[in-house]
C-alpha cells in the first residue's frame, strides 16, 4: 500500500520528535496544568488552552504542541475527580461517570472509583491513538459518509438511552427528557432567529441556557444541598473502603467493555459536529445493556464508571480527526487548538486537509503525544486518588460552602453574566425537585444536551430531502435512508426496547418511598403549565418561520401527553404507587436534621449578596457566616478557611484572566481588582 | 464620504508613519482587549494573532491579553463597550462584520454607536465562491446558464455575512435555497463536500486552507470573488485570487444584472462592511489623540514587520491593514449605509427570507 510507505517513516520521525527530553518536559508541564484546571469543575479545556495561547506565538512546533496536547489529554481525566468526590459533573464529557461514581463515593469506595476510573480512561486513551494512526490516513471518506441524516441518527441514538435510564415509571423519564429538550429550544432559534421562550429585553435568555450551567444545576446542587442536609460526610460513617488497587482489578475484570466503549468514544469523536456530549451517555447505555446482573447501575456499579470513562478519553482522539483533516473543530478546546497551531514556529503548519500530505509526522506526533500525555495524566491520578478520595471522609459542611463558590464562580465564566448564576439557581431548583419526586435527571440532561443537535439535523436533513424528492423519489429515498441510518435505526430500536425492559431495574436515585399525593400532582402541574406556555409560545412563531416552531412544537407535544397520561394515573391509583415517589417522606432526606429551604437559603444568600456587593466581598461574608452559623467553628477556624477560600478564586480568576461577578456596589464605585 | 477618500487617506497614513512619538508609556500596564465573541471564532483568532505583536509594539512593552465577551450575536459585548470610558487607555475592543450587521440593519437589541469609539486598527478580507463540478461546467463566466439549477448551500443566516453571497447570487438570477442554522463556514465546507450543498464560499483564508484542495483535484469549481477596492474604491480583481473573476464582472456577463442601480448599491455597501472592512480595534470613546496615536503608530509598526506579510497570508489574509486616519475613514465607510441600501436589503430579508429585524 501507497499509503503505508508514507505513513510508517512518518510515524517514526514522529517518535523521533516526541522522544527528546525537553519535549517530554513541555508534556509533563502541560500534563500538570491540564490537571490543575480540570480538578474544577466547569472550567475545562477552553479555560486552559487561552491560559497557553500567549505563549505559542513562534514557539517551536513541537513544544508548543505537547503542552497544548498534554493539557488538552487529561482535562477528561481530572475532571473525574469533581464527578466521582462531589457528584458534580466536572466537564460534559464526565456526566454519566456521576451516576455511579458517587454512589461508590457515597459508600466510601471513592479511591476504588476513580482508580477504576482513571484506568479506564488511560486504556481509551491509548486504544484511540492506536486506532488513530491506522485510521487517520483512510477517515477522509468515512467522515464524509456521515451526513446530516446520519449525524441525527446518531443523537436520535444518544436520545434513546433515556429509554435506559428513565427509572421506575418509563413515562416520568419521557417526560423529564422531553422537559429538557424544550428548555433547551430556549432562546433564539439556529435556523430563523425567532425567539422562544425568551425577549430581547432579556438578552441573556436569547442565547439559550449553558450546559455547563444546566449540568451543574441538575446534578450538583441537588446533591450538595441533600448532603448538607443530611450533616455528615460523603463517604457514609465517614470510613474509606476499597484502595485504589481494587478499581485497577475491577478495570482488568472489565476489560473487553472498557475496548468495546473506546471504540465508541473514538467512533463518535470523528465525526464533527456531534461532540463528546453524547459519547458518555451511549458508553453508559451500553455498558448496562451489556451487565447480566443490572440491579447495581444508579446505586454504585463499577461498570458504570468503567465505560463512560474509557470512551470520554478516547473521543479526545477521534475528535482530533475532523480538526486535523477538514480543519473543522470537534470542540470548543479543538478550535483554539487550530487557532493556537497557526501561531506556532513561522506559522507554516496549517490544519486542514494539506495536514496529512505535508505534515504527516506532525499529525502522528499530536495522536502519540495524546497518548503519552494520556499515560502521564492518569499515573498522576492514580498516585492522588488514594489521598484525594478522603475529602469524602471530611464533615460536608466544611465541603459545601466551598462548592457552592467553586460551582458559582464555574457558571459565572461560562457567559461572564450575573444571570448565568441565577440561572444556576433556579436550574438548581428544577433538578432538586426531580430528584425529590424520582423524575430521571440523566433523562433530563440527554434531553437538554440533544435538543439542539436534534432540531438543527432534522431540519436540515428534512430540507435537503425535500430537495432531492423534487428531483426524483428514489434520490430523496437513497438520501434519507443509506446503509448507515438503517443500521444505526436498528440499532436505536433495539436498544429502545431493551432499555425500557431493562429500565426498571435502574434507579439512578434509589429507591424512592410513595405515600402522599399532594405534592406530586403540584409539581407534575408546575412542569405541565410550562409546557403548555412553552407549546403556547412556540406557535405563535409565524409559519414562514417553521423550521423555528416545529420541534418545540412536536416535542411539547408529546410531552403534554406523557404528563396528561401521568395525571390520569396520579388521579386513578393508590398512594402508595411509584408514580409518586418522594424523598421527603422517607430516607435519608426526611431524617436530615436540617430542611431543605432554610439550606437552600445559604445558597440563595450567597447569589443575592453577589448582585448588591460583588463576588469577593459577598463570598467573604458568606463563608464567614457560613462557618460561624452553620457549622459552628470556632473564629481561628473561621478565619483560616475564609482566608483560603477567597486566596483560591485569586489565584484561579487571576491566573485564568477572569473577573468575577460585580453587584451594584461595583457599578456605584470603583474598586481595585479583586473587589472590581 | 467616498472611497476615494478612503483610499486617499490610507495612502496619507502610510505617509504619516513616522516613529512612535512616545509620550505615552505604557510600562507595567495590562492592555484588555475584548473581543465580543467566544474563544473559538475567527475574531479570537485574529486578536490573538495581533496580541503578542501588539505587545511588542507599544511603548513599555505592556502585557496584552484577550479577553471573551460573548452573546448576542456580539451585541452584548459591543453595548458594554458603548458603557465604557477612556481612563488609562488600556482597553481595546474589536468588532468584526457580525456587529457590523446588526448595526447597519436596525437589530433591535444594539444600543451601540460606532461613530462615538476611536478606531485605531482595520483590517479586510476576501471571499471567494465556488461550484460544484456539474454545475461548473455550465458556468462560462457569466450566470446565464445556472439560471435553471437549483442550488442549496448551508447558511448561518440570512442576517450574518452570508447576506453578501446570498444577494449577489439573487442578483445574477440564481435560484439558491440557504439551508440556515450552520455553525460556521467550515460546516458549509463540509457539507458541499458530502455533496448535500451544492454551491458555497469561503472566506480568503479558509478557501486557500481548504476549499483550494478541492478545486485541485476537480471536485470545486471557483465562480467569483467578491473583489477588492483598489485606490479609488472601483470593484478590482482581487489580488490574493487574481485569476478569479469578481462578482461585478460575473454580473456585467450575466443578463439581467445591473452593476448600478439600488441592488447594487445596496450589495456593495454591506459587502464593504462584511469584507474590506470586518475588523475594527477601538478604544473607547473620549480617549485622548495621543493615546490614539500610540496605538497606530504600534499597529503601523506591526504591519510594517519584515514577516508580517507571511505571518498576515495565513491568518488575516493578504489584504491591507488600515491604521490611524486610514482606519477611521475605513470604519466610516464600513459602518455607514444610505438609508435606500438599507431599506432595500430589510424588504429583500423579509420577502426572501421572512426575516423581520424588529
Amino acid at each position: 500500500m501507497e499509503l503505508f510507505a508514507t505513513a510508517l517513516p512518518a510515524l517514526g520521525e514522529a517518535w523521533a520528535l516526541i522522544l527528546q527530553p525537553v519535549v517530554l518536559g513541555y508534556l509533563v508541564l502541560g500534563v500538570v496544568m491540564g490537571l490543575a484546571v480540570g480538578v474544577f469543575p466547569g472550567l475545562g479545556g477552553i479555560a486552559g488552552l487561552s491560559l497557553l495561547l500567549p505563549f505559542m506565538f513562534g514557539l517551536d512546533p513541537v513544544l508548543g504542541l505537547a503542552l497544548m496536547v498534554g493539557m488538552v489529554a487529561v482535562v477528561p481525566t481530572s475532571d473525574t475527580f469533581a464527578s466521582v468526590l462531589m457528584g458534580i459533573p466536572g466537564s460534559s464529557a464526565s456526566q454519566a461517570t456521576v451516576l455511579d461514581g458517587f454512589p461508590l463515593a457515597k459508600r466510601g469506595q471513592a479511591a476504588r472509583a476513580l482508580s477504576a476510573a482513571f484506568t479506564s480512561s488511560l486504556f481509551g486513551g491509548l486504544v484511540g491513538a492506536l486506532f488513530l494512526t491506522l485510521f487517520i490516513v483512510v477517515a477522509r471518506p468515512l467522515v464524509l459518509a456521515f451526513g446530516l441524516p446520519e449525524m441525527l441518527m446518531i443523537s436520535v441514538l444518544g436520545l434513546s438511552m433515556v429509554a435506559v435510564l428513565a427509572g421506575r415509571v418509563a413515562l416520568k423519564g419521557l417526560a423529564a427528557a422531553g422537559l429538557g429538550m424544550l428548555i433547551g429550544t430556549i432562546g433564539e432559534a439556529d435556523a430563523g432567529g425567532s425567539l422562544r421562550m425568551a425577549t430581547y429585553d432579556i438578552p441573556y435568555l436569547t442565547d439559550g441556557l449553558q450546559l455547563v450551567i444546566v449540568g451543574l444545576g441538575i446534578f450538583a446542587v441537588p446533591e450538595i444541598v441533600s448532603l448538607l442536609r443530611q450533616d455528615r460526610s460523603i463517604a457514609k460513617d465517614a470510613k474509606l473502603g476499597a484502595g485504589w488497587g481494587e478499581g485497577v482489578r475491577d478495570w482488568v475484570a472489565n476489560k473487553w467493555l472498557s475496548i468495546r466503549c473506546s471504540l465508541i468514544g473514538v467512533l463518535v469523536g470523528v465525526i464533527p459536529g456531534l461532540g463528546g456530549s453524547v459519547v458518555d451517555w451511549i458508553a453508559y447505555g451500553h455498558a448496562v445493556q451489556t451487565t447480566k446482573d443490572k440491579s447495581n447501575f444508579g446505586k454504585g456499579e463499577i461498570r458504570g464508571v468503567i465505560g463512560p470513562e474509557s470512551s470520554n478519553n478516547a473521543k479526545e482522539g477521534g475528535g482530533l480527526v475532523p480538526t486535523l483533516l477538514f480543519g473543522i473543530p470537534g470542540s470548543g478546546s479543538m478550535a483554539i487548538f487550530i487557532g493556537a497551531i497557526a501561531l506556532l514556529g513561522s506559522g507554516d503548519i496549517e490544519v486542514g486537509p494539506s495536514m496529512l500530505r505535508d505534515n504527516l509526522d506532525i499529525t502522528y506526533s499530536i495522536v502519540w503525544l495524546l497518548a503519552l500525555a494520556n499515560v502521564v495524566g492518569t499515573l498522576l491520578c492514580i498516585a492522588a486518588s488514594g489521598g484525594i478520595a478522603r475529602l469524602t471522609t471530611i464533615r460536608f459542611t466544611y465541603l459545601a460552602p466551598f462548592l457552592f463558590m467553586l460551582i458559582s464562580f464555574a457558571a459565572f465564566q461560562s457567559g461572564q453574566n450575573f444571570e448565568d448564576i441565577l440561572a444556576l439557581f433556579a436550574i438548581g431548583l428544577i433538578g432538586i425537585f426531580l430528584r425529590r419526586f424520582d423524575w430521571s435527571r440523566p433523562a433530563f440532561l440527554i434531553g437538554f444536551v440533544l435538543s439542539n443537535p436534534v432540531e438543527k439535523f432534522s431540519n436540515q436533513a428534512f430540507q435537503i430531502a425535500s430537495f432531492r424528492f423534487r428531483d426524483s423519489f428514489d434520490a430523496g429515498i437513497s438520501y434519507l435512508f443509506s446503509p448507515i441510518v438503517i443500521v444505526l435505526l436498528i440499532v436505536t430500536v433495539v436498544s429502545v426496547v431493551l432499555g425500557l425492559r431493562q429500565a426498571k431495574s435502574i434507579m439512578a436515585e434509589g429507591e424512592v418511598q410513595s405515600g402522599s399525593k399532594r405534592a406530586p400532582i403540584v409539581f407534575l402541574m408546575v412542569i405541565m403549565a410550562y409546557v403548555v406556555t412553552a407549546l403556547i409560545n412556540a406557535n405563535m412563531i409565524p409559519d414562514y418561520n417553521l423550521t423555528d416552531k416545529i420541534v418545540p412544537l412536536v416535542i411539547g407535544a408529546i410531552t403534554l401527553i406523557a404528563l396528561l397520561i401521568l395525571l390520569v394515573q396520579m388521579i386513578l391509583r393508590p398512594e402508595t404507587d411509584a408514580v409518586f415517589a418522594d424523598k421527603e417522606l422517607a430516607g435519608e432526606d426526611a431524617d436530615a436534621p436540617y430542611g431543605l429551604w432554610g439550606t437552600l437559603a445559604w445558597f440563595g444568600a450567597l447569589i443575592a449578596a453577589t448582585y448588591v456587593v460583588g463576588f469577593i466581598l459577598a463570598l467573604f461574608g458568606f463563608l464567614i457566616a457560613f462557618l460561624r452559623v452553620r457549622a459552628q467553628a470556632g473564629w481561628p477556624k473561621t478565619a483560616i478557611l475564609t482566608a483560603c477560600g477567597i486566596a483560591l478564586m485569586c489565584v484561579m480568576a487571576g491566573a485564568l484572566n477572569r473577573d468575577f461577578p460585580p453587584g451594584l456596589l461595583q457599578d456605584a464605585v470603583d474598586l481595585p481588582w479583586p473587589l472590581k | 464620504m467616498t472611497i476615494k477618500q478612503l483610499a486617499a487617506s490610507v495612502a496619507a497614513a502610510t505617509l504619516i508613519a513616522a516613529p512612535a512619538m512616545a509620550e505615552v508609556d505604557l510600562s507595567g500596564k495590562t492592555i484588555e482587549w475584548v473581543i465580543p465573541f467566544s474563544e473559538t471564532g475567527g475574531s479570537a483568532k485574529w486578536a490573538n494573532f495581533f496580541a503578542p505583536l501588539l505587545s511588542e509594539e507599544l511603548p513599555g512593552n505592556p502585557t496584552v491579553v484577550v479577553k471573551f465577551m460573548p452573546g448576542a450575536g456580539s451585541t452584548k459585548g459591543a453595548n458594554w463597550f458603548q458603557e465604557q470610558e477612556h481612563e488609562e487607555g488600556t482597553l481595546l475592543f474589536g468588532t468584526s462584520g457580525s456587529t457590523q450587521f446588526p448595526y447597519l440593519l436596525g437589530d433591535p437589541r444594539v444600543r451601540y454607536e460606532y461613530s462615538d469609539w476611536v478606531p485605531v486598527m482595520a483590517s479586510g478580507t476576501g471571499g471567494v465562491a465556488y461550484l460544484n463540478p456539474t454545475d461548473g461546467e455550465k458556468f462560462d463566466g457569466s450566470a446565464n446558464g445556472l439560471k435553471g439549477t437549483n442550488f442549496i448551500y448551508g447558511s448561518q443566516g440570512a442576517t450574518r455575512l452570508d447576506l453578501v453571497p446570498l444577494l449577489a447570487w439573487e442578483m445574477l438570477g440564481m435560484n439558491v435555497e440557504p439551508v440556515f442554522g450552520i455553525k460556521g463556514r467550515g460546516d458549509g465546507r463540509l457539507m458541499f463536500e458530502r455533496g448535500e450543498a451544492t454551491i458555497d464560499y469561503q472566506t480568503s483564508s479558509a478557501y486557500l486552507g481548504a476549499s483550494a484542495d478541492l478545486v485541485a483535484q476537480g471536485k470545486a469549481v471557483p465562480m467569483m470573488t467578491w473583489g477588492a477596492l483598489d485606490e479609488d474604491g472601483n470593484i478590482v480583481r482581487d489580488p490574493t485570487f487574481p485569476d478569479i473573476p469578481t462578482f461585478k464582472e460575473v454580473c456585467q456577463a450575466t443578463d439581467g444584472c445591473e452593476t448600478e442601480g439600488e441592488a447594487w448599491d445596496a450589495w456593495k455597501a454591506f459587502f464593504i462592511a462584511g469584507f474590506p472592512v470586518q475588523k475594527i480595534a477601538f478604544l473607547p470613546a473620549g480617549t485622548p489623540d495621543d493615546v490614539a496615536q500610540t496605538y497606530s503608530d504600534a499597529f503601523d509598526a506591526i504591519r510594517n514587520r519584515p514577516d508580517f506579510a507571511e505571518r498576515a497570508t495565513q491568518q488575516v489574509g493578504e489584504y491591507p491593514v488600515f491604521v490611524g486616519a486610514g482606519a477611521e475613514r475605513a470604519t466610516k465607510e464600513g459602518t455607514t449605509v444610505s438609508d435606500e441600501a438599507k431599506a432595500y436589503v430589510q424588504n429583500w430579508l423579509q420577502e426572501a427570507y421572512g426575516v423581520s429585524l424588529k
